[in-house]
């Protein structure tokens, strides 16, 4: 990597470890592609977990070994994958109703943007050229009861992920619970941005000057 | 007698005509019915619109489909493909049409247009470019958006295990599209890797029950995509 941001704070397993621990046993879990897929190598000791991929598989397990891929065995990023005892295969209305109707109880998910106030943007730029492509996103963060978002805190190019407003077409406004960067974890409030947790050897000072909104420290005052 | 066998490819798809609504099934290579589409190019059928979840992939099925000029409009939800340009190329050019759908609506659409509903109201894409120009109603102070049903002429879609009514069970994450596309065509032609006597699939495991299904080809190896994109293959 030659981005030097890479080099501080967390690595991308750290940061897909830290998203793990915040998942209670007995959850069914619905992972993104990329960075998100991580988060099933670290399942806590003495927690179990229940992978839903959209495209018709509840208890996916883990990427078959060389050789014993099966073409039509794959998750929603069109990797194969394997079963766990206990795995269910579906048809896509099924799917989606899981989604949809609050079945599902995590979900994992990379980011373009986020807001201050929760919307998510990771679908589109938007550009005159770009070939729009949604998948399953706007549902996922319409229907699942919790939305976590895992995301390098900046772009490749520096710019801050975390902002006031989205200026990316939103995936749903208001849809995320929390963020879990390579710097910090931030909880999403009805006051804004709110750090809960830093990387090692990283200050808030520099958190805050690579986030595009003002960040929180002290619990939210509650006005009376 | 009830027999709905058609012995090639070929003859089950020779009633495409031009400017039909063709759903396809398949999620990426999974349950993609390849010989079906094959079969589709040959016969030459043009302006389709043609529903799948996305534009195909190198140069063979659903992008073959595609870049041989036989669509003129996709409904889809991830049009984007890391090994094809086909779909990508005509579209910015002006030469296909998208109708970009969130994935669990295109599901539901499909569903909904196989079961005699024709709109449903959906929480998925309120406050997004998606929700532009529809309909939103709150319901328990909750905005949806209101979806309409979505039927097709024909549905091409692939299963494991067909019997002679046209009874069917799928294979693993190929089953995806297949059970709700059967449903939402006026003519489903299915493509099964085995063939079987009635009776031989218990009826507690028969997931499309063959009131949804019109015509069987028999497909015992059937190709797979990715093994065809990495032999470069093109289709014809």
């Amino acid at each position: 990597m030659s981005n030097p941001e890479q080099q501080i704070g967390w690595s991308r397993d750290d940061m897909a470890k830290r998203v793990a621990q915040d998942i209670p046993d007995g959850s069914v879990v619905n992972l993104g592609i990329g960075i998100p897929e991580k988060v099933a190598a670290y399942v806590p000791e003495g927690r179990e977990f229940i992978y839903h991929t959209e495209n018709g598989l509840l208890g996916m397990g883990e990427a078959p070994r060389d050789g014993e891929g099966d073409p039509e065995l794959i998750n929603a990023g069109k990797k194969q994958v394997t079963t766990i005892p206990g795995a269910s295969f579906f048809h896509h209305a099924d799917s989606f109703s899981m989604i949809r109707a609050g079945h599902i109880d995590v979900c994992v998910l990379g980011a373009m943007q986020v807001s201050e106030n929760g919307d998510l943007a990771n679908w589109s730029t938007g550009a005159p050229d770009a070939i729009p492509a949604v998948g399953g996103a706007m549902d996922l963060v319409a229907g699942v009861k919790t939305i976590y978002v895992i995301t390098q805190h900046c772009t490749k190019n520096g710019e801050p992920k975390l902002v006031d407003t989205c200026t990316y077409p939103l995936t749903g406004p208001g849809v995320v619970s929390r963020i879990y960067t390579d710097l910090a974890v931030i909880d999403v409030t009805p006051e804004g941005f709110q750090v809960v947790g830093l990387a090692p050897d990283i200050d808030l000072d520099y958190v805050q000057s690579k986030t595009g909104a003002t960040l929180l420290t002290a619990p939210p005052r509650i006005e009376t | 007698m009830i027999l709905k066998k058609h012995t090639t490819p070929q003859e089950a798809v020779e009633c495409i005509h031009d400017g039909a609504t063709v759903m396809i099934g398949g999620f990426g290579e999974a349950g993609s019915p390849i010989e079906l589409i094959h079969a589709l190019i040959d016969h030459g059928a043009t302006d389709l619109t043609v529903v799948n979840n996305n534009t195909g992939s190198g140069h063979i099925g659903l992008a073959a489909l595609i870049e041989n000029g036989c669509v003129r409009k996709m409904i889809c939800s991830f049009p984007r493909t890391a090994n094809s340009t086909v779909f990508a190329d005509l579209y910015r050019q002006n030469d296909i049409e998208l109708e970009l759908v969130p994935q669990g609506t295109l599901a539901e659409r499909i569903r909904a247009g196989g079961s005699g509903v024709p709109a449903f109201y959906t929480p998925t894409s309120v406050g997004t470019p998606l929700a532009e120009g529809k309909e939103v109603r709150a319901f328990d102070g909750q905005d949806h958006v209101l979806e309409y049903g979505l039927k097709a002429d024909f549905s091409l879609i692939k299963c494991d295990c067909a019997d002679r009514f046209g009874n069917l069970t799928y294979y693993k994450t190929a089953r995806n599209f297949g059970p709700i596309m059967a449903m939402a065509a006026e003519t489903t032609i299915v493509q099964t890797k085995t063939y079987v006597e009635n009776g031989e699939i218990n009826p507690e495991h028969v997931v499309t029950p063959g009131i949804f299904v019109d015509r069987i080809v028999c497909v015992p190896d059937p190709a797979h995509e990715s093994e065809l994109v990495a032999q470069g293959v093109s289709y014809p």
